[in-house]
């Protein structure tokens, strides 16, 4: 396994509790500025779906000192990007520049963590953007919110964790002003917040910008984390749906698996036992699924929502979906899928198999660690989620010491009495 | 704190240590050294347009078939040999060329380059292995066809080139169905060949050496046929908007397409910046317009597509069905708007930079440099003309995005597809101009 590069951390907090980390790297001259708010789907009340969503786009509608559309136009003039995204677990806005352009990037972000401008016509202009995106990618696409939309309903039972987060059409709808600046009063204090900056910076004089920039932001009381813990299942549960669009049916489960943030030891199996399963060819999936019995167009397993492993707080789920021919059907799927799993929870990998997945492994981790973009990211979501952005550093090694027998020991608690089956029905007849 | 920040002094980025040799073969080498993270990132471009109208299904299925073993490894051996040194190859084909790339951990690149070779001169599309991938790859072709941005870019390739091979967006069913292991052998021992191809190499490495070693490895490669030369594509005949019928749709795909300068014509840095202007990035007029004033859409954007033989103009929009003609309206305004009117130098000195900032973001990391390389590398550019394009940039004038505008934006010289529930959309669509239902 090569050494990955080391990246140093330092970090500060402000009087109003807002968090920051930088992650100094001189050797191109980009810098990411990340803003992590611990407030995502999970947080949003009942009567609410989709509201986290719905006002991270109202962070970009403009804040006291900057008009709409001039957040983007003031980043993008500079040569950079700027986006911003919602997870469950927290809701994220960053910029990537060049680094002559850091100090424009604090300037924005603190104006609008200090009061953006939400309009009723804004909000009502972004509530029309929100339902056409919803309609790119879920309604009007076939397999459109399969499955990160559609099973935790099946593996969950309470609201945080089971419901739309991209939310019903009545909800967006009836969203008003008030709802949205008591949303921003709650979740948007300084102290709910991490700011990351990563990249070409030196530490002092940065420092001393963030000081100039957001300490006069007053604190607010923070929330509490919301309580998303349910006990595990007892027995399978089976749901099926039908999709007007899609051609070939497709199937998905998930099984909980142990909480990523106080037991990260037992946690990093399953990753691995992810990758064991469905990346690339050679992965026990692929080759039997796809190649050898081709009873599938396509698979994969994976932990979280949207694909890292890192950034989510317990539950967290593992998946495995597989879009498979009209012709096979679902139970032939399922066991074939099941006597794999068996395979490995019994016989374990086979010689030289773990160390040919740390490869891969470690290949991908290094990959996404060459980015700017990728690190902020990344040091901001585990400061976040884990308190620890030394985790990006540290995954290498850690995930380097699961041993064959830990991946087994994974694999055998993936009981068919203990997932969630979704089966997507193909309605659409192409 | 109330008052925008100015930018500080930019910091020039230093351009990377290359090596560069055409060996024998025909094949150009090219190594950078960037050295970020112990990794290499490779990518081969082989030329691989073809005339036959059945070329692109035996494209495909070579592409997704061959790494299904070589002479003397299994596939499931092949796969087993690349984990071991963290690579995973992907093979994927486009009317012009067939590009393999991946990534290797450093200290694996010797053995990923003896795979490479060997499947270069070795693969075996064993006939089983062939026969059950044509079946999956038609039944992938069917699943594509059911995402509407599929049956729109389908649609407006056809409208836009004809007959041309870049009219074929997807291989025909019926074309890769008649595919056979022996065909696909057949075109892997023609076209499969280093002359004119493009290997390019970035990472952490040392130049001398790799490039030795690659000339040292690849010698076993030798030219097959030479490369086919495609076409020149046809000037887009206008014609009526094509409305393209799916029932029951919640939004419509809206395409507009039309002729673009090439990268390499001296008007194309006037005509890359009028892109951004009108809807290539987010702070575009047609971005404000159809999303953040109205509503209509969340993915206006517009761009502009580098083929081998031409250059395309694209603007793509999904809007919700009961506003198809009222975004189409001001699509059409926002472009005529671009074709009759000087743009402001403050957008103009905006997109500038944009381009500017964002090629150097682009290019900062090891897979980024890459894929830029080996595209340019397909026109046979390099890192020299991005310098020089850099320095182009800056001199473009409000009268050169004028220009281009006039020449390339204007919406009497594009071509329009409507995918969407024709029932729904027809009547107003029909108010604005005439409509076929296709």
């Amino acid at each position: 396994m090569p050494a990955a590069p080391s990246y140093p951390i330092e970090r500060l907090t402000l009087e109003n509790g807002l968090r920051v980390v930088l992650a100094p790297d001189r050797s191109a001259a980009v810098v990411g500025v990340a803003v992590y708010y611990d407030v995502g789907m999970r947080s949003e009340p009942e009567g609410r779906t989709g509201f986290a969503h719905l006002f991270e786009h109202l962070m970009f509608q403009g804040s006291t000192n900057v008009e709409k559309m001039a957040h983007m136009r003031h980043v993008q003039s500079a040569g950079g990007v700027v986006n911003g995204s919602t997870r469950r677990d927290y809701t994220n806005y960053y910029e990537i520049l060049p680094s002559n352009a850091l100090e424009r990037a604090l300037f924005l972000e603190a104006d609008r963590m200090r009061s953006p401008r939400i309009t009723t016509e804004n909000l009502a202009n972004q509530i029309s953007v929100v339902k056409e995106e919803i309609r790119v990618n879920v309604l009007n696409q076939p397999y459109g919110g399969f499955p990160w939309l559609s099973l935790p309903p099946v593996l969950f039972d309470t609201f945080p964790n089971a419901h739309n987060g991209y939310g019903d059409f009545a909800d967006l709808d009836s969203a008003t002003v008030a709802d949205a600046a008591a949303f921003f009063d709650r979740y948007y204090a300084p102290g709910n917040a991490v700011l990351c900056l990563c990249g070409d910076l030196e530490v002092e004089p940065t420092a001393e910008l963030v000081e100039r920039y957001f300490s006069s932001i007053p604190a607010r009381p923070t929330p509490p984390i919301p309580d998303a813990g349910e006990p595990d299942l007892t027995s399978e549960r089976r749901q099926s749906t039908v999709d007007s669009l899609a051609t070939a049916p497709a199937v998905a489960l998930g099984w909980r698996v142990p909480d990523p943030v106080v037991d990260l030891d037992s946690y990093l199996p399953y990753v691995v036992l992810a990758e064991v399963l469905s990346e690339g060819d050679a992965s026990r999936l692929e080759q039997r699924l796809v190649r050898r019995d081709q009873a599938a167009l396509q698979q994969a397993a994976y932990l979280g929502l949207f694909g890292d492993p890192f950034d989510s707080r317990d539950p967290v789920s593992m998946t495995v979906q597989v879009i498979h021919p009209r012709q096979v059907g679902v139970d032939t799927v399922l066991a074939a899928l099941d006597e794999e799993i068996d395979r490995l929870a019994t016989d374990g990998l086979d010689d030289g198999e773990l160390r040919r997945v740390n490869a891969r492994i470690a290949t991908q981790l290094l990959r996404e660690a060459d980015s700017v973009h990728g690190r902020t990211l990344r040091f901001a979501a585990y400061e976040l989620v884990h308190r620890r952005a030394e985790l990006l550093g540290e995954l290498p090694g850690r995930l380097a010491a699961v041993t064959a027998d830990d991946v087994a020991a994974a694999a055998a608690t993936l009981r068919p009495e203990r997932r969630a089956v979704l089966e997507l029905l193909a309605g659409g007849t192409g | 704190m109330s008052v925008l920040p100015a930018l500080g002094p930019s910091r020039s980025a230093r351009r990377p240590a290359t090596a560069e040799r055409v060996l024998e073969s025909g094949l150009r080498v090219l190594a950078v050294r960037r050295a970020g993270v112990p990794l290499i990132e490779l990518r081969l471009r082989i030329p691989f347009a073809g005339r036959a109208v059945s070329h692109r299904a035996r494209a495909s299925l070579l592409s997704s078939s061959m790494l299904m073993g070589t002479a003397d490894r299994s596939e499931l051996d092949l796969a087993h040999a690349l984990q071991e040194v963290g690579t995973e190859l992907s093979v994927s084909t486009d009317s012009d060329r067939l590009l393999i790339g991946g990534v290797v951990l450093r200290a694996g690149l010797a053995s990923l380059l003896d795979l490479l070779a060997e499947l270069l001169t070795a693969a075996s599309y064993p006939s089983s292995l062939v026969d059950g991938e044509r079946q999956q790859l038609i039944e992938h072709l069917q699943m594509a066809r059911t995402q509407p941005d599929v049956i729109a870019r389908v649609a407006r390739a056809k409208r836009l080139f004809g007959e041309h091979a870049y009219g074929r967006v997807l291989p025909g069913l019926d074309d890769v169905a008649a595919q056979t292991a022996t065909t696909v052998r057949r075109l892997h021992r023609d076209r499969v060949q280093p002359d004119g191809s493009t290997l390019v190499l970035v990472g952490d490495l040392s130049l001398a050496r790799t490039v030795d070693a690659v000339e040292r490895v690849l010698s076993v490669w030798s030219p097959g046929a030479a490369p086919v030369t495609t076409a020149a594509v046809p000037k887009p005949a206008v014609g009526p908007a094509l409305l393209v019928d799916r029932p029951g749709s919640v939004q419509s795909s809206l395409r507009l397409a039309g002729a673009s300068c090439v990268r390499t014509d001296p008007g194309y840095p006037a005509m890359q910046l009028a892109n951004l202007i009108f809807g290539g990035y987010f702070s575009s007029r047609y971005v404000e317009n159809i999303r953040e004033d109205k509503g209509y859409t969340y993915t206006p954007r517009s761009s502009i597509d580098h083929r081998q033989v031409g250059s395309s103009f694209y603007v793509d929009a999904d809007v919700s069905t009961n506003v198809t003609a009222p975004a189409l309206l001001e699509t059409r305004y926002e472009l005529g708007r671009m074709a009759t009117l000087p743009v402001g130098q403050d957008e103009l000195d905006n997109a500038r930079q944009y381009a500017l900032g964002n090629l150097a973001l682009s290019t900062a990391t090891q897979a980024g440099l890459a894929g830029m390389l080996s595209g340019l590398a397909g026109h046979g550019l390099g890192l020299d003309w991005l310098a020089a394009y850099r320095r182009r940039l800056l001199g473009v004038t409000v009268d050169d995005v004028f220009e281009q505008s006039r020449t390339y934006l204007a919406p009497a010289k594009l071509i329009t597809v409507v995918v969407g529930d024709a029932t729904a959309v027809h009547p107003d669509l029909a108010a604005l101009g005439e409509v076929e239902v296709g």
